[in-house]
């Protein structure tokens, strides 16, 4: 897909979620709107993926380590074909697969996360394996920024550099929100990419709500020979959603009918003009 | 209906007691909201401690204030706080003796719709497998009160589990008295006794209910300890009423089915039913949905009650 074409499918992916956040009266509204457009560049121009064979051996793997945010993942896989779209309406329902974070019954789902800080060890052992085996997958783990003070991150990140995994991209969801309001207020992480360049990894800054930017950093892994690559993608956590960008209580609030309308009227106008942009070329 | 949740209660009771008591702490892992202690945070910003989204951390932290004359309280999921720092409570709060409250919210499957890693159905086996660990629930606001109360008083590590919402009363005030390690007979009977703990006490006393209408005279009683077990409760009730039922949030395998079990295999052996949540990844759903898939209800405790003794339930 085009850069525009990413950007209009980017604003349907948060419409569906909202839509579903709104029919389940639960979820995780800030962190899906802030992640979205990384997932929607992975799935839709970076990662080898082929939802007719969700289990083919040279797929890329993709973990979602900050497992709360699945309903932008949900949303996406259902668009990809993974399953059914009317299934989106069971999320979070009594007796669904669908629920509240990533579940691996579901087809294209990896691993199930939602404790925090256990992604990237798994996604360590996934790279290790395609090296070992001399297979040519990438593995990509996306974390939040909250999430990196669990220490189970830092085990994960020195066996990364150690092991020399230039297979594996962590990206971090970098919006500056966690549920108890600025992360640099609850413990704060900066200089977040000194961390992780002194723990042996080749790191990009990048604005990570910006598609161009983000496919430019994407695509260009991996790029240094023997050492994982940290996207560190600053974003808006709500982002899209002009009411919901960068208050923390959106983190799990669930948008009345009102809020709903805006938040789809605000979206619709985004999507509009990138499809029609993008049908002009 | 009550619609004070206990953590609220915690954190009012915590609150009114720190004003006395410099000592006390409460730490949060980006946990406060969840825990309801923001209040808290805010009144005594010198006696809260939060240590971001780190489990580990934040027990080894509690360790080491309490080794230093503080008596810190840890307000974090019960899921994460019991599994993800097991080995910090095992060995720098129970090995090491230091006094630390650990509060596990969202207990049990609170976090219906979030699936297995946010259900916390296995954290009483581990907790109880801990020497030197105390173990309890509160079945309401007025138990949670005193047992906060008490357990600020109490020296040595506890791990108290708590659910997310308000939970109707069991108790008509806190005019009972609360005991560390003694059970508390709700309902006398002499046909069978149904043991519970927790949010499960007011299933149970819906039971009896039913029951009663079945002419069938059943023991009610609310083990807030479960360890260490009032064993002494167990027996009698396993002696005088022939018959024991067990029911609780938890898995069937390790929590209060299994320490009521084990006393009466040993003691006092009669038929004994255990109902909780199977050894399966929990359904999703909501509480209320989750119980009555799993027969953690008045109805089946009813049923399974009748079957035990023989008889045949109407209609
Ligand atoms: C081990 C663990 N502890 C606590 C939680 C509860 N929790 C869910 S989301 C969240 C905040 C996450 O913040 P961040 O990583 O910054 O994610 P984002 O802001 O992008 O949603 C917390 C504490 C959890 N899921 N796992």
């Amino acid at each position: 897909m085009e850069i525009r074409e990413l950007q209009a499918k980017a604003a349907q992916i948060r419409m569906d979620l909202l839509q579903m956040i709104f029919r389940a009266k639960t979820g995780h509204t800030g962190g899906s709107l802030s992640n979205t457009d990384i997932i929607t560049a992975l799935y839709y121009r970076i990662m080898n993926i082929d939802p007719a064979q969700p289990k083919a051996a040279d797929r890329d793997r993709f973990i979602l380590s900050k497992g709360h945010s699945v309903e932008s993942l949900w949303a996406v896989l259902a668009d990809k074909g993974f399953f059914e779209k009317e299934q989106l309406a069971t999320f979070s329902q009594f007796g669904t697969k669908l629920i509240g974070h990533p579940n691996n019954k579901v087809p294209g789902i990896e691993m199930n996360t939602g404790a925090l800080g256990h992604g990237l060890a798994v996604a360590v052992g996934m790279a290790l394996a395609a090296k070992r085996d001399g297979v040519r997958y990438r593995t990509f783990c996306l974390m939040g920024d909250g999430e990196q003070a669990e220490g189970s991150v830092w085990e994960a990140a020195m066996a990364g550099a150690h092991y020399k995994l230039d297979n594996l991209i962590a990206i971090i969801d970098r919006n500056r929100l966690q549920i108890s309001g600025s992360t640099e207020e609850v413990m704060g992480l900066d200089p977040l990419e000194d961390k992780w360049r002194a723990f042996g990894w080749n790191v990009m800054v990048i604005d990570g709500n910006d598609m161009q930017a983000l496919i430019e950093s994407l695509e260009a892994v991996p790029s240094v020979p023997g050492k994982p690559t940290l996207v560190m993608a600053n974003t808006v956590k709500g982002k899209g959603v002009s009411f919901a960008e960068n208050v923390p209580h959106w983190h799990h609030h669930v948008p009345n009918e009102t809020e709903l309308e805006q938040a789809l009227t605000e979206l619709s106008a985004v999507f509009e003009f990138y499809q029609t942009e993008g049908q002009g070329r | 209906m009550n619609t004070i949740p206990n953590r609220q209660v915690i954190c009012d009771t915590l609150l009114e007691l720190a004003q006395h008591d410099r000592d006390i702490m409460v730490l949060a892992s980006d946990s406060r909201g969840s825990a309801a202690m923001a209040p808290f945070a805010k009144a005594y910003p010198d006696q809260f401690v939060e240590v971001g989204i780190a489990e580990q951390n934040i027990v080894g932290i509690s360790a080491g204030l309490a080794h230093s004359g503080k008596k810190p309280f840890v307000t974090s999921p019960a899921c994460f706080l019991s599994m993800r720092s097991i080995e910090q409570i095992k060995v720098d709060v129970a090995y090491s003796g230091t006094n630390v409250k650990l509060v596990g919210i969202s207990g049990g499957i609170s976090y219906g719709a979030l699936g297995m890693s946010h259900h916390s159905v296995q954290d009483l086996a581990v907790a109880r497998a801990i020497p030197g660990l105390s173990v309890m629930l509160p079945a309401d606001r007025h138990e949670t009160k005193q047992m906060i109360e008490a357990l600020v008083q109490y020296e040595g590590g506890v791990y108290v589990r708590i659910g997310r919402n308000a939970v109707e009363d069991v108790y008509e005030s806190d005019a009972y008295e609360f005991t560390i390690g003694k059970a508390v007979t709700m309902r006398e009977g002499t046909d069978v006794t149904i043991i519970a703990a927790g949010e499960t006490v007011r299933v149970a006393l819906d039971a009896y209910e039913e029951l009663k209408e079945a002419g069938v005279s059943c023991r009610i009683i609310n083990m807030h300890t479960i360890k260490p077990l009032d064993e002494d409760a167990v027996i009698h009730a396993a002696k005088e009423t022939g018959h024991i039922i067990t029911v609780e949030e938890h898995s069937v395998l390790g929590g209060l089915g299994a320490a009521v079990a084990e006393v009466v295999v040993q003691y006092a052996p009669v038929p004994m039913r255990i109902i909780g949540i199977p050894d399966e990844p929990a359904i999703a759903g909501k509480t209320a949905e989750v119980f009555k898939h799993y027969g953690i209800s008045s109805d089946n405790l009813k049923m399974v009650a009748l079957h035990m003794l023989g008889k045949q339930e109407k209609n």
